[in-house]
C-alpha cells in the first residue's frame, strides 16, 4: 500500500491545496505545519508555473505572487525535506507537465521520492500520456494521480482501473475555483470508479468552498479537495495567514470527517 | 507513445476535461477529410469567397535589384481577411458545423486569425469570441475594431505577458468550461492532436498551389521554400507538398526580435529545448525549471515562445532549416518590399522576406525561391511608423 491510501483511512479525507512560496517559503511551511495540525490528510503542494492553463484567477494570481517571490523548484525541495523532519502527513505536488520534464523528468521525480514526497498530479497529462511520467513514479514509489472530469463519460473505467494513490475526481467543468454550486452527478461518476476499480479512493474537488459542499462531496466520495477558498486566505492575511487557514481546515475537516 | 507524434513531438498533454472533445474533433476529421462532398463545400468557400488560388507572382525588381536567385512572392495577403488564416478557419469552421457546433472561439495575436475566425462565424451564422493578448489589442487596435464589426466579442487576457502565448492559454481555460457547443478554432500548427494536422491539412493548399503554379510558369520546382514561422501554419502550408521532393530547400524564418543573444526574442528553435506545453512536446523557450519564458517580437503574430511539433520534427530531421531574423532586419525588408514592388507585407511575412534578401545574391540567377507573403501590412502600418520614431496612432 502507498503512503497515500491511510490517508483515506480516518474518516473522509479532507485535502487541501496551498502554492508553494505565496507569498513566501517560510510562510509555506507554517502553512503546511499548521494544516497538518488541524486535521488534513493529504496535502498538495502546487510548484508555481508560468501558464497554469488549469487553474482559474485565484490560483493563477497566486502563481504569479510565487514566482514573482523568486520561488524555484530546487528551494521547494529543499524547504520540503526540512519539513519531513516532523510533518509526516502524505504529500502530493500538482504542477505542470513542463515544470516536471523541463527540470528532467527523472531528476525531478527522484528528488520527490528522496524529499519524502508520495505522489504526483500534472494536470494537463490525460490517461493517454501518462506513459510519459507513470513509469518514474513507479520506479521511485511515487503514485502518479489520475484525474476524471464531468466530460469523461466512457473513460472512466479504464482510467479508475489504472489509477494508483487516489482518482481526482474533478467535479465541475472549467478551471479551478470557488462555485456558487456543482451540478455534475458525483454519484454517478464515482459509481462508474467503484465498478471498474473498488479500491481507489476518489476525492472530489474544483468549486468547493464551504462545509457544506465539502460535506455533501465527501459522502458522495472519500474526500473533498480545496483549494481556491484556502489560496483566497492566503491572498488576502499573505504572511499572517497561518491561523485564519489553520481554523479553516480544522473546520473543514471536522464537515467531511464522517459525511455520508 | 500516443497518437499525433511527428518523431518525439506532439501528443495531446490536455486537461481529462477536454479529452472527449479532441477525440470527438479527430473523429469528424477523419470522417470527413476525404468525404467529397466536404471536399467540394470547402473548394468552393476558398474559391469564391475566399479568392483562391492566390497568386504566385514573379517579383522582378526585387529580383534584379538583388542580382540572384529568381523570387517569386506567394500572395496569401491577397485572400479575403488579408492573410493564410482564412484557409485553416474556412476549414474548421465547416468542420465545426458539421458536428453541430454552434460556437467557435479562438485566440488571436496580430489579429489575423481572429478576424479570420469572425469572418468565418459570420458566414456561417455562428456565434464568436476571440482571447487577445491586452498587449496585442492596443498593438492592433484596428484588427479588434475589425473583429467587433464582424459580429464577434474580444476578451482582452490580461494574466501572464498579455500576449499571443497567454490568449491560447485562456481559450483552453474557456474550452473546458464549455466544449459541448462550442469548437476551438486553433490557429495555428499547434497545440494537442489533431490540431496540428488539421490546420498543415487546410493550409496544405498552398504548397499545392505554388507546387502548379510553378511548373506552370517554369516547368520545374523551386530551390528554396521561404516562410515565417511563430505557430508555424503559414510555413507548413507553405512547406508540406515540398516535403517530399529533397532538391527543395524548405526555410522557416523565427522571430529574433532584438537578438537570440538577448532576452528580447521569439526564436523558439535557436534559443529554445524540447518541453511539453499548451497540448504538445515541441521546442520552447524556457527556463531551466521549465518555466515558460516570455518572449518579445515586434510582430504579435511571431510573438510565441514554442513551435509546432512537425516543425520541431524537420529540424531534428534535418529536412528543414530554421534561420532567426531580427525585427531590425524585419522592418527593413517591410519597408523594402513596399518601395520595389509596390506590395506592403504583414510584418510577421516580413521576416520571410529579409531572409530572402540575404539568400538571394548568394544563389545563380537559374535558381528560384518562392517567399510566403503571409499576410497583408495595412494593420503594421501604424506600429512601423512609430518603430522609426514617428507618432502615428491608428
Amino acid at each position: 500500500m502507498s503512503n497515500i491510501q491511510p490517508a483515506f483511512q480516518n474518516g473522509k479525507a479532507f485535502i487541501p491545496f496551498i502554492t508553494c512560496g505565496d507569498p513566501d517559503l517560510d510562510t509555506t511551511a507554517a502553512l503546511i505545519r499548521a494544516m497538518a495540525g488541524a486535521g488534513a490528510d493529504l496535502i498538495e503542494l502546487g510548484i508555481p508555473f508560468s501558464d497554469p492553463t488549469a487553474e482559474g484567477p485565484v490560483i493563477q494570481a497566486a502563481n504569479v505572487r510565487a514566482l514573482s517571490g523568486g520561488v524555484t523548484t530546487d528551494r521547494i525541495f529543499a524547504m520540503v525535506r526540512e519539513l519531513r523532519r516532523d510533518v509526516k502527513t502524505p504529500m502530493v505536488f500538482m504542477t505542470y507537465a513542463n515544470a516536471v520534464f523541463g527540470y528532467g523528468a527523472e531528476k525531478f521525480i527522484a528528488a520527490c521520492a528522496e524529499i519524502g514526497m508520495d505522489g504526483l498530479i500534472l494536470p494537463d497529462v490525460p490517461f493517454e500520456e501518462k506513459e510519459e511520467f507513470a513509469p518514474l513514479c513507479r520506479q521511485y514509489g511515487l503514485d502518479f494521480i489520475s484525474l476524471i472530469a464531468p466530460t469523461s463519460a466512457g473513460r472512466i473505467a479504464q482510467i479508475a482501473k489504472a489509477a494508483e494513490g487516489f482518482l481526482y475526481c474533478v467535479s465541475s467543468l472549467g478551471v479551478t475555483g470557488v462555485r456558487s454550486e456543482i451540478t455534475t452527478d458525483i454519484g454517478g461518476m464515482v459509481g462508474l470508479v467503484r465498478e471498474a476499480n473498488p479500491n481507489i479512493p476518489c476525492a472530489v474537488g474544483f468549486g468547493i468552498s464551504t462545509p457544506e459542499q465539502a460535506a455533501r462531496m465527501a459522502g458522495l466520495s472519500d474526500g473533498a479537495i480545496v483549494g481556491s477558498a484556502i489560496i483566497k486566505l492566503t491572498a488576502q492575511y499573505g504572511k499572517n495567514a497561518v491561523p485564519y487557514v489553520r481554523d479553516y481546515v480544522a473546520v473543514m475537516k471536522e464537515a467531511v470527517r464522517s459525511a455520508a | 507513445m500516443s497518437k499525433g507524434r511527428f518523431g518525439i513531438h506532439g501528443g495531446q498533454y490536455i486537461p481529462e476535461t477536454l479529452m472527449n472533445a479532441v477525440i470527438e474533433l479527430e473523429d469528424a476529421y477523419n470522417r470527413y477529410r476525404d468525404d467529397p462532398e466536404f471536399q467540394r463545400e470547402l473548394t468552393g468557400l476558398f474559391n469564391e469567397y475566399a479568392g483562391r488560388p492566390s497568386r504566385l507572382y514573379f517579383a522582378r525588381r526585387m529580383t534584379d535589384d538583388l542580382g540572384g536567385a529568381k523570387i517569386y512572392l506567394k500572395r496569401e495577403d491577397l485572400n479575403h481577411t488579408g492573410s493564410h488564416k482564412i484557409n485553416n478557419v474556412l476549414g474548421q469552421a465547416l468542420l465545426a458545423k458539421k458536428m453541430g457546433k454552434t460556437r467557435l472561439i479562438a485566440e488571436t495575436g496580430a489579429g489575423q486569425h481572429g478576424v479570420a475566425t469572425a469572418t468565418a462565424a459570420a458566414l456561417m451564422g455562428m456565434e464568436c469570441v476571440v482571447f487577445m493578448g491586452g498587449e496585442d489589442t492596443k498593438r492592433q487596435a484596428l484588427n479588434v475594431y475589425r473583429m467587433r464589426l464582424l459580429g464577434a466579442k474580444v476578451v482582452p487576457v490580461s494574466s501572464g505577458t498579455a500576449t499571443l502565448k497567454d490568449a491560447v492559454s485562456e481559450a483552453m481555460r474557456e474550452w473546458t468550461s464549455r466544449v459541448s457547443d462550442t469548437h476551438y478554432c486553433l490557429g495555428s500548427v499547434m497545440g494537442p492532436h489533431p490540431f496540428p494536422t488539421i490546420v498543415r491539412d487546410f493550409q496544405a493548399v498552398i504548397s499545392r498551389e505554388i507546387k502548379s503554379q510553378l511548373m506552370e510558369k517554369e516547368g520545374k520546382l523551386p530551390d528554396a521554400v521561404l516562410a515565417c514561422v511563430g505557430g508555424g501554419s503559414n510555413a507548413m502550408g507553405a512547406f508540406y507538398h515540398f516535403i517530399d521532393e529533397p532538391s527543395v530547400r524548405l526555410i522557416g524564418c523565427e522571430a529574433a526580435g532584438r537578438g537570440v543573444d538577448t532576452f528580447e526574442t521569439a526564436a523558439t528553435i535557436s534559443t529554445g529545448r524540447v518541453g511539453i506545453f499548451h497540448g504538445m512536446k515541441s521546442y520552447f523557450c524556457q527556463d531551466e525549471f521549465g518555466q515558460i519564458a516570455p518572449v518579445y517580437s515586434i510582430s504579435a503574430g511571431l510573438d510565441y515562445p514554442g513551435i509546432g511539433p512537425e516543425h520541431a520534427w524537420l529540424h531534428d530531421t534535418g529536412r528543414a532549416e530554421y534561420v532567426p531574423v531580427t525585427d531590425s532586419e524585419a522592418v527593413s525588408a517591410f519597408e523594402y518590399l513596399s518601395r520595389i514592388e509596390g506590395i506592403i507585407p504583414a510584418i510577421e511575412s516580413a521576416h520571410a522576406l529579409a531572409y530572402a534578401v540575404k539568400l538571394a545574391p548568394t544563389m545563380r540567377k537559374d535558381q528560384m525561391i518562392v517567399v510566403n507573403i503571409s499576410g497583408r501590412g495595412d494593420k503594421d502600418v501604424a506600429a512601423i511608423a512609430r518603430y522609426r520614431g514617428e507618432d502615428l496612432y491608428e
